[in-house]
C-alpha cells in the first residue's frame, strides 16, 4: 500500500507524521519510507538512517554540432519547454529550462543532437530502525526536482508484496510538479494541515490537486487547538475525512525539535498514530 | 533601425510594459520612417522559458534594440547573442521612451537586470 503525506502549505508537519506512522507500523509489517522532499530531505533528523548505496541522478540534455545543425526548426518547435532558441546561425541551449526527455535528439533530421548526462541530484538507500529508507536530493543551484523523485519513487516494486507492505512517501510541499510526481501512484493521500487561514488555504489548493489526480485522500490537523475552526468547518462542509488530529502542545513541539519521535515518546500519541493506519486501511480497502 | 518596445497597450501613450516576457504589447518602431507597428504578446500566459521564447520572437523580428523594464538572464544570452541592444525605461510612455533613445537618455543593460523566474 503507497501512502503519501503531502500538504499546500510547508512546515505543517508532513515529515512528522510521515516518520512517526511509518515508526509505528514497523513492528506491524514491512515498511519503507520515501523522503521525496528532495529540495530539503528531513525524514533522516528523526529515523537517523544507515545509507549503504548511493546513486547520482541524471538528466539528458542536448549538446548541438553546428557543423551538422541545418537550422530546420524541428528542435526548437518541438521542445515544450523552450530550452533551445534558434538564432539562425546558431541554436542556444538553456539546460536549466531542459527536462531532459530526449525529444529533440529523437527528431533531428541532421543527426547534430547528442545527450549529456548532468548530474541533478542524489538518492541514497539504506535501512533505519529496520525500515527501507531511501531518499532524495537536489543538488545546490538544480531547480529541477522531478527526475529526481522519481528516481526514489523508482524503489517501489509492484507485485503481491506490495499489498501487505506499508510504503510511506514524504512528499514536498506546494501543489506544482514536484508535489504532483510525489503524490501520483498513491493508494492514498494524507494531507497534512493546521488550523489556520493560511493552513486553510493551501488545503483548499491540495484538495484540488488530489481530487484532479483522482487519488482518495484524508486530512491530519496538527497543531489542533490553536487558530480557528475554520479547517474543520470546511471538511465537514466538503465531506472529507478528518483522519487524525495532534494537540498543539510544547512538549510535542519540543520533542520534534530536537529530532525526537512523538510515537516513541508519547504513549497516547502511539494510539493515535495507530488509530490513523486503521483508518487509512479502511479506506484504502474499502 | 527597428526598435522593439515592451508595452501595455497597443499604441505609443501606453506605458511601457516593465515585464519582458510577459508584456502584454510589443511595438515595433521604424525609427527611419517614424512607422509602428503593435503586436499582441501571444506568449504572455506561458507556463515555462517564456523569456527565451519572446527574445527569440524579437529576434525573429530583426530588431535591433530593445526597449524594456527588466530582462531575466535567459532572455538576455538570446537578446545579446542575436547582437541586440538592450535599453531600460521605467515609468514612461513608449512615445516619452522613444524619444528618450532617439537622444541617447536610455541605459544600456550589460547583463540581466532581474533573476530568472522558474
Amino acid at each position: 500500500m503507497i501512502i503519501a503525506i503531502a500538504s499546500g502549505k510547508g512546515g505543517t508537519g508532513k515529515t512528522t507524521v510521515a516518520a512517526n506512522l511509518a515508526v509505528a507500523l514497523k513492528d506491524k509489517m514491512r515498511v519503507a519510507l520515501l523522503d521525496c522532499d528532495v529540495e530539503e530531505p528531513n525524514a533522516h533528523l528523526f529515523l537517523m538512517p544507515e545509507f549503504t548505496e548511493k546513486e547520482s541522478v541524471v538528466l539528458p540534455v542536448p549538446s548541438i554540432d553546428s557543423d551538422k545543425c541545418t537550422h530546420c526548426g524541428i528542435c526548437t518547435g518541438i521542445c515544450a519547454y523552450h530550452a533551445l532558441a534558434d538564432l539562425g546561425k546558431k541554436i542556444l541551449v538553456f539546460e536549466e529550462l531542459c527536462h531532459g526527455c530526449g525529444g529533440c535528439s529523437l527528431l533531428c533530421p541532421a543527426g547534430a543532437i547528442t545527450e549529456i548526462h548532468k548530474e541533478i541530484g542524489l538518492v541514497e538507500r539504506g535501512t533505519a530502525k529496520g525500515m527501507e529508507f531511501v531518499q532524495g536530493t537536489l543538488s545546490i543551484g538544480k531547480v529541477s526536482a522531478p527526475p529526481v523523485i522519481k528516481k526514489v519513487k523508482s524503489r517501489i516494486k509492484s507485485g503481491p508484496a506490495i499489498a501487505t507492505a506499508a510504503v510511506i512517501i514524504d512528499s514536498p510541499p506546494g501543489t506544482s510538479c514536484p508535489m504532483i510526481n510525489a503524490v501520483s501512484g498513491a493508494d492514498y493521500c494524507v494531507l497534512v494541515t493546521e488550523p489556520t487561514p493560511f493552513g486553510l488555504s493551501d488545503l483548499q489548493l491540495a484538495v484540488g490537486v488530489v481530487r484532479e489526480l483522482g487519488i482518495p485522500f484524508g486530512v491530519v490537523i496538527n497543531r489542533a487547538g490553536m487558530g480557528d475552526d475554520e479547517v474543520e468547518k470546511y471538511l465537514q462542509e466538503q465531506g472529507i475525512p478528518l483522519l487524525m488530529k495532534i494537540p498543539f502542545d510544547r512538549r510535542y513541539a519540543a520533542c520534534c525539535a530536537r529530532g525526537g519521535l512523538l510515537v516513541e515518546e508519547f504513549p497516547e500519541l502511539k494510539q493515535t498514530f495507530n488509530n490513523l493506519w486503521k483508518a487509512i486501511e479502511r479506506r484504502v480497502k474499502a | 533601425m527597428k526598435v522593439a518596445v515592451t508595452s501595455s497597450g497597443s499604441d505609443l501613450d501606453s506605458m511601457v510594459d516593465e515585464r519582458f516576457g510577459r508584456c502584454r504589447y510589443f511595438i515595433f518602431a521604424d525609427s527611419d520612417t517614424k512607422q509602428f507597428e503593435a503586436v499582441e504578446n501571444e506568449y504572455a500566459s506561458g507556463a515555462h522559458g517564456t523569456g527565451v521564447q519572446v527574445a527569440q520572437f524579437i529576434a525573429d523580428k530583426k530588431a535591433s534594440a530593445l526597449i524594456t523594464g527588466n530582462v531575466g538572464p535567459n532572455a538576455m544570452r538570446v537578446l545579446m547573442e542575436s547582437g541586440i541592444e538592450v535599453y531600460t525605461a521605467h515609468s514612461m510612455s513608449v512615445k516619452q521612451a522613444l524619444e528618450h533613445f532617439e537622444e541617447g537618455k536610455l541605459s544600456m543593460a550589460s547583463g540581466p537586470t532581474t533573476k530568472p523566474h522558474m
